[in-house]
């Protein structure tokens, strides 16, 4: 076994016991573990890519001396690590992007215990990408849940505290139904490693045995993994949680914890269940009917709200949608263009929060949509990436956004069933979005009066201000720009690794 | 084959009307549009207090909660839908679990080549009598290794929540109060009962956690009765007596060391295992006390774990310092 196939053991491990580590430190050096830890995992994922896609074929990493169904397995594909490199670049930008926040709004006595959660947040990610065993899957959400909540409560309000109550209830409650689905499944294959179940399932599907079992599981499953990542009716906890919680936690929330229940998604209907099953099953249709709901009531929320962060925390509830409808869709294609829309969603997500929080900055701290006028002029990086974010949103071309949506609409077009309704809501969802994006892209070009700028304080920002944010806000462009202009080996990757899946 | 215009015939054509608007020479707009600079928004006062003092109104009249019919209604009608929504979910359920394979049944598939070898050839391959043991911290080690990170990470979350904060008020007195105030204790029932339980308890969490892989028991369930021992010890004698030996700081350490110690002793046999390289550990001879491999020292970190979490638990609850 080659050396560089240890990467994921490594990278799991040490992003674990970094956040044990991290409670003896003080909050300075607990950053500076923090960077290093998220910096050398992209590393290694990135060298993990280039072998995996190198030797184009997965691999099995045993953890132990017990072979698969006894012992604990990890299963590495070009998909897994990808998402593995991608995640850590994600997450490394929301961390040096809210420096600023955390310091600000975190008590300095608690400033450790931030990087404990974000340490153990990375790991249980990493691990849900990697694993092949539903068990380990489930309980590394149990690690994503509760440092999630963490991250949310962190910055002490009453709004956050109120947040994180309402996040634990809803997120405990999907964690029920995936973990009564895990069981529904064991009872019925007596497994839990991913590949065994799915012989199992295949059989009992062909004799037609434990017909409504089977079913039960999946939905239990699907349900749990959908109010987990926000889907349309189950979405009521997460504009407060993205709304109030302080800036890399609302940027790391939106564009990596809900990206990776629905990656464990992917990963159960191609590994676990078997799509050609999923798809008999109908289960598909309803996630596609609650992914147009989304889409629709998600834009008209975040018309209506007028605090910036909670209208792009409710454009989530709309971008989560997409991603279920591509599910829905029932095709490889619309899977691809899932996957993308993940991808093209958290590059667009974090970098659309970094940008709010600098151009409140130069609006006096307030999130208030009206203080907002003329903040792209005094606070010009912040304002061109809010821009380019919101025109990836819109799905413009030469941006992320756009090329999701050009998959989604070709995919429409491989189920004839849906293809009307696909292209209609796809259409509609697009003037949404542009409605409440381009309302503030124009608002904040908008020149405000002298006076009211000196009567209510706003203040100029330089891009060397704020250093920390500044690089954040060009790299998240240039990987906007990257993912828009060079879609080709993305779509490439994804296919393959989807191939890979089985 | 073109022909030659004079220049006002030209200036006349489309294509020459459409260069210079896409030069910007000619906007077409100007002198055909009427055009005037947009007003300044501008309310009366009167206008501004009326709409005041109908929001104020409205919300005087929603939040009139006695009085309001639509919100009660609502109320009742949510609470009918949900009951019958629980026991429409309560029913589906009922009905699937039936159709499922029946409890202990020889031939339920749960009962197949998995179990099989974790009941046959556990003592031999673990090194443990207690096969459950055996499972959870050789076979499925990482969940294991996940599982106490659980742990770690909700009393991580506990600390955010309920630590006492630094914060003083004008006078220079905290703003939030520990229970210290409280002390010194003087129960003489609870003191003394504590002085004859404490011991036996802390002995007995001890023995469960060592004779883990020997017969019942193991690092959770020892580590929660040792737990349960300092939180009694805590209850007679009070936080001064406590922080003698067990402090935040006490906690922390602890906890890094069990967990540093489980990520590389688990890392070791996870890095062997993968690699095919012959694990060093002896397994030992079944039954001893120092056998079965690393199960021993797992057992006593994630002991360390459990008593450190439960004891924090309530200390926060406490409003201790910590």
């Amino acid at each position: 076994m080659a050396l560089i196939q240890n990467v994921p053991l490594v990278s799991i491990l040490l992003s674990l016991f970094a956040g044990p580590v991290s409670s003896v430190l003080d909050g300075k050096w607990a950053k500076r573990l923090n960077l290093f830890v998220i910096t050398f995992i992209g590393i290694l994922s990135a060298g993990l890519l280039s072998f995996v896609i190198g030797t184009d074929q997965e691999y099995v990493y045993t953890m132990g001396h017990f072979p698969a169904p006894w012992g604990n397995e990890i299963r590495v594909g070009v998909l897994e690590a990808a998402m593995a490199l991608f995640f850590c670049i994600i997450m490394f930008l929301c961390v040096i992007g809210g420096v600023l926040e955390r310091e600000r709004e975190i008590e300095e006595t608690k400033q450790n215990l931030y990087y404990i959660m974000v340490n153990l947040l990375l790991c249980s990610l990493l691990a849900l990408i990697y694993t092949n065993d539903l068990f380990t899957a489930y309980v590394f959400v149990e690690i994503n849940t509760i440092s999630a909540c963490g991250l949310i409560m962190i910055r002490q309000t009453g709004r956050t505290i109120e947040a994180a109550t309402r996040y634990m209830i809803m997120s405990l409650l999907g964690s029920g139904l995936l973990l009564l689905g895990i069981c529904f499944l064991y009872s019925l294959t007596g497994h839990l490693l991913m590949s065994n179940i799915k012989e199992q399932v295949t059989l009992l599907q062909a004799s037609g045995e434990y017909h409504i079992p089977l079913l039960t599981a999946i939905c239990l499953m699907s349900v749990g993994i959908a109010i987990k990542s926000a889907l349309y009716p189950f979405h009521t906890w997460l504009p407060d949680a993205y709304g109030y919680s302080t800036l890399s936690s609302a940027a790391i929330l939106s564009s990596l914890v809900s990206k990776g229940y629905i990656f464990l998604l992917v990963k159960i209907f191609y590994r676990v269940i078997g799509f050609d099953i999923i798809r008999e099953s109908k289960v598909i249709n309803v996630l596609f009917i609650f992914g147009i709901a989304g889409m629709i009531m998600g834009s008209v929320n975040a018309i209506r709200a007028n605090n910036i962060n909670r209208m792009i925390a409710y454009s989530s509830v709309a971008q989560i949608g997409y991603i279920y409808m591509g599910f829905g869709l029932g095709t490889t294609a619309g899977i691809i263009a899932s996957i993308y829309h993940i991808v093209s969603h958290a590059a667009t997500k974090s970098l659309l929060f970094v940008a709010a929080s600098g151009i409140t900055d130069a609006s006096a701290k307030s999130e208030n949509f009206f203080d907002l006028t003329g903040a792209g002029y005094r606070n010009k990086l912040a304002g061109a990436a809010f821009t380019v974010g919101s025109l990836s949103m819109v799905g413009f071309p030469m941006f992320s956004g756009f090329i999701s949506k050009l998959l989604f609409s070709q995919a429409a077009m491989g189920n004839k069933h849906k293809i009307l309704i696909t292209l209609i809501a796809l259409a509609i969802s697009v003037i949404l979005n542009a409605v409440y994006f381009m309302k503030t892209v124009i608002r904040i070009y908008t020149p405000e009066k002298k006076e009211v700028i000196i009567d209510k304080g706003f203040e100029e920002i330089s891009i060397w201000e704020q250093p920390a944010k500044s690089a954040a806000l060009i790299c998240f462009i240039a990987l906007n720009l990257l993912l828009g202009l060079s879609s080709e080996p993305v779509i490439r990757l994804i296919e393959r690794g989807l191939e890979m899946f089985g | 084959m073109s022909r030659k215009i004079p220049k006002q015939e030209y200036e006349k054509t489309l294509s020459f009307r459409l260069s210079r608007w896409l030069n910007g020479e000619n906007d077409t707009f100007v002198g055909k549009v009427e055009m005037q600079p947009q007003k300044e928004p501008h309310e009366d006062d009167s206008i501004v207090m009326n709409r005041k003092k109908e929001r104020k109104q409205r919300m005087e009249r929603i939040y009139d909660l006695a009085n309001n019919w639509e919100v009660s209604g609502f109320e009742k009608l949510y609470k009918i839908f949900s009951a019958f929504f629980c026991l429409f979910i309560v029913a589906m359920l009922l009905i699937a679990v039936s159709y499922l394979p029946s409890y202990g049944h020889a031939e339920n598939p749960v009962n197949n080549e998995v179990a099989e070898r974790y009941i046959e050839s556990g003592l031999q391959e673990t090194g443990a009598v207690n096969i459950v043991t055996g499972m959870i911290l050789d076979y499925r080690a990482f969940d294991t290794l996940g599982e106490s990170h659980v742990l770690f990470i909700a009393t991580c979350t506990v600390l955010i929540l309920l630590r006492k904060d630094k914060k003083k008020d004008e006078k220079g007195n905290d703003i939030e109060v520990s229970d210290r105030i409280y002390e010194p204790k003087n129960d003489v029932i609870l003191q003394t009962a504590a002085r004859v339980l404490v011991p036996p308890i802390i002995i007995f969490g001890i023995y469960v956690i060592l004779g883990g892989h020997l017969g019942p028991g193991g690092g959770f369930s020892g580590g929660a009765v040792i737990g349960a021992g300092l939180i009694l010890y805590l209850n007679a004698f009070g936080f001064r007596k406590t922080e003698r030996f067990f402090t935040g700081k006490t906690y922390k350490v602890l906890s890094v060391c069990a967990l540093g110690c489980y990520c590389l002793a688990k890392s070791y046999s996870f890095y062997t295992g993968a690699n095919h390289i012959e694990s060093m550990i002896p397994l030992g001879r079944p039954g001893a006390i120092l056998s079965s491999g690393l199960i021993l020292i797992l057992n006593i970190c994630v002991g360390i774990v459990v008593a450190g979490t439960m004891y924090t638990f309530y200390v926060m609850f406490r409003k201790g310092d910590y």
